[in-house]
């Protein structure tokens, strides 16, 4: 291929997608690089379907730039072939039964595979000869992941797939999702809000929060990387002197906050000064990093 | 795998402590990235990670075309280097949270030969 993947398989730039006064995507500039899991992760409503649905050609910025494997997306089958986007809400002609999708699915992706396909399809036990009108929530969104998945389009998006999949079916899903990636390295956009269940697949974060991309990092480096500190209030109040603060609560004398990037000696000069330490998880951190980027910190008084 | 650390870490400790413990014996295999990527269901990138993290050390090494294998001296090399974390990671928590208790040396050291010899 000529050059194709330059930066990454996605590179956005200044993106913006106006609904009238709503900004769904507010200036988003970020990359994708190749053969990674991404996880896309924010609140309902925040601007992640509007996000996808941008970057597969199926919408109109409002402005800025997307590329996809170097390219425009819109209109652009070069692009879109090689591209699996599976929707949280995707509808079927009425009398679809599950074994039409499957069908009909290896003329749209050329990796597809049969195999894989019809194993997925006996991991999900799903029916193919019943009506998908007549299908469970949870069995719709069967045959999104398993068209997701056996399709390995080199770039692929999971939009929220697993809308009425139990655990069981939800850890399935995550599993083969792994095994396959292992073995067939392709990009994967995986939307979600279920942060904790999904946090360990995935190689970097992106965080959208009212439309801007407010976290832009590797999943490892973000993991850890912050800590809550508890103690009485004088004590928190003087460790944490000047630093950026993340979450301040107050209860009677006891203080607890949530600070970024401590090193090993400010640990134990943490320890020393009586407070507590305790982690905070990927989910915890996009939690108070999403509901506090707008409002100004709380200083306890 | 816990979720406030690093998972190539956690990933780098666990296979430290099988050597250690000598479930995986010097000159053995061990497992593949994917294997551990799929056994713990983590990134295979985290995974590879946490492999290079102890090939870097030298409690590992790559046999070209072949695999990862426990390297002679392993066992004993990371011993030394958990020893010498111990006093850190045990000695000292033990200490603040005795002090805070009002537990004494003397105390401490008596309560550490009883259990020692349960």
């Amino acid at each position: 291929m000529t050059a194709v993947i330059e930066g990454g398989v996605i590179e956005v730039r200044g993106l913006t997608k106006r609904f009238g006064s709503v900004r769904a995507v507010d200036d988003a500039t970020f990359s994708v690089s190749e053969n990674k899991i991404y996880g896309l992760l924010g609140r309902n409503g925040a601007g992640k379907t509007t996000l996808m649905q941008l970057l597969t050609g199926q919408d109109f910025a409002t402005s800025g730039d997307i590329k996809v494997f170097g390219q425009s997306p819109v209109e652009n089958a070069s692009v879109l072939q090689r591209v699996s986007f599976i929707k949280e809400s995707q509808r079927y002609p009425d009398d679809f039964r599950a074994k039409h999708v499957f069908k009909s699915a290896p003329w749209f992706f050329s990796n597809w595979d049969q195999d894989f396909a019809d194993q997925l399809i006996a991991d999900f036990r799903l029916p193919l000869n019943r009506r998908i009108k007549k299908m469970s929530r949870g069995q719709v969104s069967a045959i999104g992941v398993i068209v997701g998945l056996a399709s390995r389009a080199p770039l692929t998006f999971f939009d929220e797939p697993y809308l009425g999949l139990d655990a069981v079916a939800r850890q399935t899903f995550y599993d083969r999702l792994l095994a396959d990636y292992a073995e067939h390295p392709r990009t994967v956009v995986l939307s979600t809000h279920l942060i904790d269940e999904v946090s360990n697949l995935l190689e970097h974060v992106l965080v959208i929060d009212e439309g801007r991309i407010i976290i832009d990092e590797d999943a490892e480096t973000l993991r850890g990387s912050a800590t809550t500190l508890v103690g009485t209030k004088a004590a928190v109040d003087g460790f944490v002197g000047s630093r950026e603060v993340l979450h301040r609560d107050a209860i009677g004398g006891l203080a607890s906050v949530t600070v970024m990037g401590l090193t090993a000696q400010e640990r134990t000069d943490a320890s020393a000064a009586g407070l507590e330490l305790a982690p905070v998880s990927l989910q915890q951190l996009i939690i108070r990093r999403t509901n506090t980027s707008e409002k100004e910190f709380e200083v306890s008084a | 795998m816990d979720e406030s650390r690093p998972i190539f870490v956690q990933l780098a400790e666990q296979i430290e402590n099988d050597i250690i413990s000598g479930t995986l014996a010097e000159e053995t295999q061990v497992p593949s990235i994917n294997e551990f990527a799929a056994f713990y269901r983590i990134n295979p990138a985290t995974a590879l990670k946490g492999v290079t993290m102890l090939v870097d050390e030298g409690a590992l090494y790559k046999k070209r075309g072949i695999g990862m294998f426990v390297a002679e001296g392993a066992q004993a090399q990371l011993k030394t280097k958990r020893r010498d974390k111990f006093a850190a990671e045990f000695v000292t928590p033990l200490l603040t949270e005795a002090a805070k208790l009002g537990i004494t040396s003397e105390q401490l050291a008596d309560m550490i030969r009883k259990e020692g010899s349960k």
